[in-house]
């Protein structure tokens, strides 16, 4: 009951306060001298509807290479992770790859690896497909985000402990099978809810894909602001972006809530 | 008769920590020998150096008369005809009991599904688990995971078992359990090498116990005389401090 009492009086509390925050804004923004200069290039709501599904059409772009990247992505990280989790001496070479690899992509923003992969390849001359800036721009993404998702799996392998290995091993598997019915099942489990919020950057950093070519959202929201002299296609960009990654956002938060109840 | 598994003078540390310091012992086809023993006094590396889960700095481990230790033989081969069961059960908790069971017989011997299949139910239901099978580790008492993981290790036709304190773990009313499955596998002749704390059973079931102290054999004997009479001092005062909580 006074429980029931108190949480009642949180939520009035959280709701006046937010009320007044909101109001306040409202009521002290449009007070700044520029702001009807703002208002009418960032928020024209005429300028977005007739901009609107243009910008949703490049949108479906940004999914598509969002699509094909993420399954590359999660193959080629999981690669990565196990040659940095390769212990045989006889196997160092491979984990010395994964090592350097994994610095050198962590270490450059993705940008640049998009500049360098995306016009740096189709420089080389190559026959038609293999120029395109969609095909390089996606490279460039899948190797850089396997890095963090290199790492993401390895957290979860290193996770699993040691006497899960030894008893596999004592059955006679190899080190292969102990890796794949025993260590990596348990792994992956573990990871899927932090492996998700790479999941939603890459979705954002799509985008940095127009760098070098691809007219996708944020591209064709420049193009209509130029045409336009108005920057309110931004905005709907933006919209477009929000109405994915809030969704995603939320549901990897309550499988993460999930996962910890399980655990407790 | 040659013996089934001999150690001779065995070494292993574990950087400064010398755990192994020249032990020999000698076990027979269908004998189970107990190794008692303060914690740390290396019963349970013993049994891991046996399985290759570690290798051994120095000496010798002959399974029926030929080096097991040498680092050319494969070690998987070895570990299907040495079973290992752990303290901490072990079992891999995303699989059920059923698949617990029957990983090894398949990545490993590679027998026929039907055959596989027919073998692990016949286990559960020789150990009193044929309505477990399909449960998940975490849906079973101590006492029946740790049977699970008894069976795991039988599913693959072992010649020798090493059990490494497979009670310790267990509340005191489920140890019973799993220990009158060892008393069965003794009485169908499996040869075994039993590392435990329970003085009781150990004085009850075992063939012989072998007294540790800082990685020697310090002791060995039939139960009756080593619990009656040891010879050592130090077997003495183990067995006082021990025996008294008893």
């Amino acid at each position: 009951m006074l429980e029931a009492r108190q949480r009642r009086r949180g939520i009035a509390v959280a709701a006046l306060s937010t009320a007044l925050t909101v109001a306040a804004l409202i009521i002290l923004i449009p007070l700044a001298p520029g702001w009807e200069k703002v208002r009418k290039s960032f928020f024209d709501g005429e300028i977005l509807i007739k901009t609107f599904p243009r910008l949703v059409e490049a949108f479906l772009i940004d999914i598509a290479v969002f699509a094909w990247c993420a399954p590359l992505i999660a193959i080629w990280g999981l690669v990565i992770a196990l040659c940095r989790d390769a212990r045989s001496p006889s196997l160092y070479p491979l984990r010395l790859f994964a090592i350097i690899y994994n610095d050198l992509f962590r270490g450059v923003p993705i940008i640049l690896v998009i500049y360098l992969l995306g016009f740096g390849i189709p420089g080389l001359g190559l026959p038609r497909p293999w120029n395109s800036p969609y095909i390089w721009g996606s490279v460039a993404l899948i190797l850089s985000y396997s890095a963090y998702v290199a790492e993401v799996y390895r957290s979860g392998i290193e996770s699993v402990h040691e006497s899960q290995r030894a008893a596999a091993k004592s059955l006679g598997l190899s080190h292969a099978d102990v890796m794949r019915f025993v260590v990596l099942p348990q792994a992956i489990r573990r990871v899927i809810p932090a492996s998700m919020n790479n999941l939603i950057s890459l979705q954002k950093d799509v985008a940095l894909i127009s760098f070098v070519g691809p007219v996708e959202v944020l591209r064709q929201a420049g193009i209509e602001k130029s045409l336009l002299a108005n920057f309110t296609p931004y905005v709907g960009a933006a919209i477009l972006f929000l109405a994915v990654t809030v969704p995603a956002t939320r549901a990897v938060d309550r499988m993460m809530t999930r996962q910890k109840l399980q655990r407790s | 008769m040659r013996a089934k598994l001999q150690l001779v003078d065995v070494w292993k540390s574990f950087g400064d920590n010398s755990v192994c310091n020249g032990i020999n012992l000698t076990v027979e086809t269908g004998e189970l020998v107990c190794l008692i023993g303060a914690s740390g006094s290396g019963k349970s590396t013993i049994l891991r150096c046996i399985n290759l889960l570690e290798p051994i700095d120095d000496g010798q481990i002959l399974l029926d008369g030929a080096d097991i230790s040498a680092s050319e033989l494969d070690p998987r081969s070895i570990r299907q005809r040495v079973g290992l069961v752990f303290q901490s059960f072990n079992l891999f908790p995303h699989m059920t009991a059923l698949e617990n069971v029957q990983l090894a017989p398949r990545r490993v011997l590679r027998r026929p599904e039907v055959e596989i299949r027919k073998q692990a139910e016949e286990l559960f239901e020789r150990f009193g688990l044929a309505d477990r099978m399909k449960y998940y580790p975490d849906q079973l008492s101590g006492g029946q995971q740790q049977r699970v993981a008894i069976i795991r290790a039988l599913a693959m036709t072992p010649e020798v078992m090493l059990l490494d304190e497979i009670t310790s773990a267990l509340d005191p009313e489920l140890v019973g359990e799993v220990l009158d499955v060892v008393r069965r596998l003794k009485s169908e002749g499996m040869t075994m090498i039993l590392a435990t704390h329970e003085m009781a059973f150990a004085r009850e079931a075992a063939d012989r116990v072998c007294f540790l102290d800082q990685g020697r054999v310090i002791e060995e004997g039939p139960p009756e005389v080593m619990f009656k009479s040891p010879r050592e001092a130090r077997t003495r005062a183990f067995l006082q401090r021990v025996l008294v909580t008893l």
